[in-house]
């Protein structure tokens, strides 16, 4: 089936106001009759129920948290773009939509990125608003820097904790709403169904975290903002909750998704330290900004860093992309990174990282200039090497970090499934096959503050409000379902616990489907996920009970779901047999390793549909048109 | 290293609890203590015994989910450290470690070393916030904040709420909490409008809830991971007090 992305035609330049005149919208004495579910509270969801319930609609917000102040959003440390061009230095709202669909190696659709270029000024307004603290210069005004793939200042930041102060800001937002009573929240419940009602999303099934009970919530509209997948990695940067299930429950009930294999490896990671890792700190991209990511020239070459004079070190960014150098955009540098690594330059113990140095930006700024800018994730690495940054050069290896694929969605941020929107990192609509550092908020934001309002009340306003409710037999169905899962994962009573499934699947997809991609690679992981899914089912180990607080469950569940998903993201990356962005087929790279597009035969979002347990996924295929930038070769150089 | 752990196990809310002992072996110290917890857990699992619960999420110092009383102390012995990274190289062969839940009467206990602390989401809910509603707002130039302001107000920021001042203080006060929300915002000028209505209501939630009031033991700024300062609290006082003049 060729897919329909509802962008709107005309100059991209008008396209997001045209369609919001064109947009139907609900009585604002009618809005309170709609009920409409949140699942997730992060950027996406915080912003979407707080300004939904702001609205009028009656909202229910649901986290598997025990605070909507949690979400992994928090962790984002550099900061957030947008086109304001404060510093006067070329910016503008088309240079950013340009930077984007550049950066996302043209496999993005350009209307949506226009309009999240278009309202991230908003944003910044928005959030100083709300008392978010953004840096400010000594005159007051706000303070600017720059990011990877980028060569204008358009960061906006808060420290090195920028994620953490937009997330309180929209849980803020929503406190306010939660205090209105117009947004009721549930903490501490996981998603695990879609209720669907002849073709249309009419709530959700979660499990309450506390008591174990599975609980049906309806809702006119369904509202997905959790978040992304690369968990599936097992060792990644995102916390120990985040996991597909509620995408994946959407999917199963036939919601697409598109583009599963683009995931983003961070360059900027603190390598691994032993087998016990449970999960990999990232730290914020911004380093680059001063430190120079350099290794020895010499192979197994084990000197202090100190004692390796500067004609015997290899600033291989600097060398290989002289433009952009140690700012070249994540997956160049990520790969640069393990290159040099697989060469057997790489420093540390086991050989995989590289080094990031702030001698000479401390010679030239001073000490406590870099401290003000990096003190915080200086002493965050510190804590866990036990090494001094400002003494030595930091130690950094790439890391799973961020997935730019995600389920299905036109440009209304509705899913296939009627009534189901996507938000924020679950959807796939604006990085095309590769994230630009400082977007990821963004994109959260722009979706929950300033897209959803308009787009839902276009949806909303063509049905009739509470025609379906939990006392229907699909909620109930979907009631028994999520129980006999849970019946079924503590009969087995095997000999694997859930986290050494999920470390041998996570080992198999970085090993396999991971930075570097072949089709032999892929090949032998579709050999082998579907019999570590089988042993799954046959040798976990879950203790514990059903009607309890029961992580080992939660952890089984998740695990569970991710076997599945796996399958289906090395058969997206198996299928593109291209490189792009984050995607790097080995087959496909220029003489000096760069990724090599097949734009005649790739240019198109590939969003799969389920045809039910271990049976092939359904292709479904969106064109991409590109009529305001002209497809180029990705050079950073 | 070999260590022996003495953990809090309670199944319930209503139910008895007690600290029950547990070998940690072969912990290496390059591991976090959640880490070394999971490896605990894992050695249960294998056992067919339930495991020990404790929350966690982002495991990276930010999210403030992480919440356990480590020899007495909120977050264990490093300062300006989260549980969750605290490592183990902190510890020594043999050491014995005792792991608590958070203990205060607002935080009642949901199993193990998982407590409830939705009284802080409450506190904000009753005027952590200002009151502007999305769209509407002016460009974020046209206000100006003079940069010793906004940095004050970002030093209050930090504040990751995870409760750690409050399990340290002996009246589980929330005040460096309520404190540190109540200063971000009446350092900045957005948050003047609503200044007096917010920190009466945030203050009365708090006292609602069953958190104590400051006897100015400090505590909480020796417990709290991310050296939020007493000072907020001083602010706090001086925000209420004027509030009252006012009439609020």
């Amino acid at each position: 089936m060729i897919l329909d992305g509802k962008c709107p035609t005309g100059p991209i330049q008008q396209s997001w106001d045209k369609h919001r005149q064109d947009l139907k919208l609900v009585n604002p004495a009618n809005k309170r009759k709609f009920k409409v579910l949140v699942v997730g509270t992060g950027l996406a969801g915080g912003a979407a129920a707080a300004t939904l319930g702001e609205l009028g609609y009656n909202v229910e917000a649901f986290c598997y948290q025990d605070s909507p102040r949690r979400a992994h959003s928090i962790a984002a440390q550099g900061g957030i773009n947008a086109a304001k061009n404060y510093p006067n230095d070329g910016d503008s709202i088309h240079r950013l939509f340009y930077d984007t669909i550049k950066g996302g190696d043209f496999r993005a659709r350009e209307a949506d990125v226009w309009r999240l270029a278009q309202v991230s000024n908003n944003i910044i307004d928005q959030c100083a608003a709300q008392g978010v603290p953004f840096a400010r210069e000594y005159s007051g005004y706000l303070a600017n820097r720059s990011f990877g793939g980028a060569q204008v200042s358009r960061t906006f930041y808060a420290r090195g904790q920028t994620g953490q102060q937009l997330l309180l800001g929209a849980y803020s937002a929503l406190a306010r709403q939660i205090n209105a009573g117009s947004v009721k929240m549930h903490t501490r419940r996981e998603m695990i169904d879609l209720v669907v009602v002849d073709g249309v999303a009419k709530g959700i099934t979660v499990r309450n975290l506390v008591t174990g009970e599975v609980e049906s919530h309806w809702g006119d509209a369904v509202v997905l903002c959790t978040g992304g997948y690369v968990n599936v990695f097992y060792l990644s940067t995102n916390a120990m909750g985040c996991s597909v299930t509620a995408a994946w429950a959407a999917h199963k009930k036939g919601a697409l998704m598109a583009n599963p294999c683009y995931t983003q490896i961070h360059p900027t990671c603190i390598p691994q330290s032993g087998d016990h890792q449970s999960k990999l700190t990232l730290m914020s991209e911004s380093l680059r900004n001063d430190g120079r990511i350099w290794v020895p020239k010499k192979k197994g070459d084990t000197r202090h860093p100190s004692e390796i004079p500067e004609n015997e070190r290899d600033y291989y960014l600097e060398r290989k992309y002289p433009s952009y150098g140690n700012l070249a955009p994540r997956d160049i540098a990520s790969r640069a990174a393990k290159e040099s690594c697989d060469e057997g330059r790489g420093v540390g113990a086991g050989g995989y990282g590289v080094y990031l140095d702030y001698a000479a930006a401390i010679e030239r700024l001073g000490e406590s200039t870099i401290a003000s800018r990096y003190g915080n994730l200086f002493d965050m690495y510190e804590k866990i090497t036990a090494e001094n940054a400002y003494k030595e050069p930091m130690r950094m290896y790439p890391a799973p970090h961020y997935s730019m694929g995600g389920l299905w969605v036109d440009y209304n941020c509705m899913s296939n499934v009627p009534g189901l929107f996507v938000l924020g990192e679950a959807n796939f609509s604006v990085h095309g096959a590769n994230r630009l550092g400082a977007s990821a908020l963004m994109q959260g934001l722009a979706d929950g503050y300033f897209v959803i309002p308009y787009t839902i009340a276009g949806y909303l306003a063509t049905i009739t409000p509470g025609t379906v409710k939990d006392d229907h037999p699909e909620f109930k169905k979907a009631k028994e379902d999520a129980q006999n899962r849970t019946d079924k994962l503590l009969a087995i009573n095997g000999k694997k616990t859930p986290t050494e499934f999920m470390r041998e699947l996570g080992k198999v997809m970085w090993n396999n489907v991971g930075m570097a991609r072949s089709e032999k690679s892929l090949k032998e992981a579709l050999q082998i996920i579907p019999e570590m899914r089988e042993e799954f089912w046959k040798n976990v180990k879950v203790v514990g009970s059903g009607n309890d607080f029961n992580q080992q469950l939660e952890n089984a569940g998740r695990t569970a779901d991710f076997l599945e998903f796996a399958e289906l993201m090395t058969y997206d990356a198996l299928h593109r047999d291209e490189s792009c962005g984050g995607h790097f087929r080995t087959e496909h790279q220029t003489e000096d390793g760069e990724a090599k597009r097949n734009d005649e035969d790739f240019t198109y979002v590939a969003a799969w549909g389920s045809t039910g347990a271990n049976s092939a996924p359904e292709l479904h295929k969106e064109p991409l048109k590109f009529e305001n930038v002209e497809l180029a070769v990705r050079s950073y150089k | 290293m070999n260590l022996t752990l003495f953990v809090w196990r309670q199944s319930g809310p209503n139910e008895k609890g007690k600290l029950e002992e547990y070998e940690a072996k072969n912990v290496s110290p390059d591991m976090s203590f959640l880490e070394m917890l999971d490896e605990v857990n894992e050695a249960l699992i294998k056992e067919g015994r339930d495991t020990i619960a404790f929350d966690h999420d982002c495991r990276e110092g930010i999210c403030g989910t992480c919440c356990q009383t480590i020899n007495g102390q909120p977050h264990g012995p490093h300062d300006g450290t989260t549980v969750c990274q605290l490592h183990m190289r902190q510890f020594s062969d043999g050491d014995v470690i005792y792991i608590e839940p958070w203990r205060a009467k607002a935080f009642p206990i949901i199993k193990d070393l998982v407590v409830d602390r939705s009284a802080l989401d409450r506190i904000i809910q009753a005027g952590g916030f200002t009151s502007a509603s999305t769209g509407g707002v002016p460009d974020a130039n046209a206000v100006l904040i003079p940069k010793p302001e906004a940095d004050l107000a970002m030093d209050a920021a930090e504040c990751i709420g995870c409760g750690a001042c409050i399990a340290s203080c002996p009246n589980a006060s929330a005040m460096l909490f309520t404190g540190a929300k109540v200063s971000q915002l009446a350092h900045l000028p957005q948050g003047q409008v609503e200044a007096a209505a917010r920190v009466c209501a945030m203050t009365e939630q708090a006292l609602k809830d069953g958190f104590g009031n400051c006897t100015n033991h400090y505590e909480c700024q020796a417990a709290c991971p991310k050296g939020i300062d007493v000072k907020f609290i001083a602010k706090l006082n001086r925000e209420y007090i004027k509030a009252q003049l006012k009439g609020a």
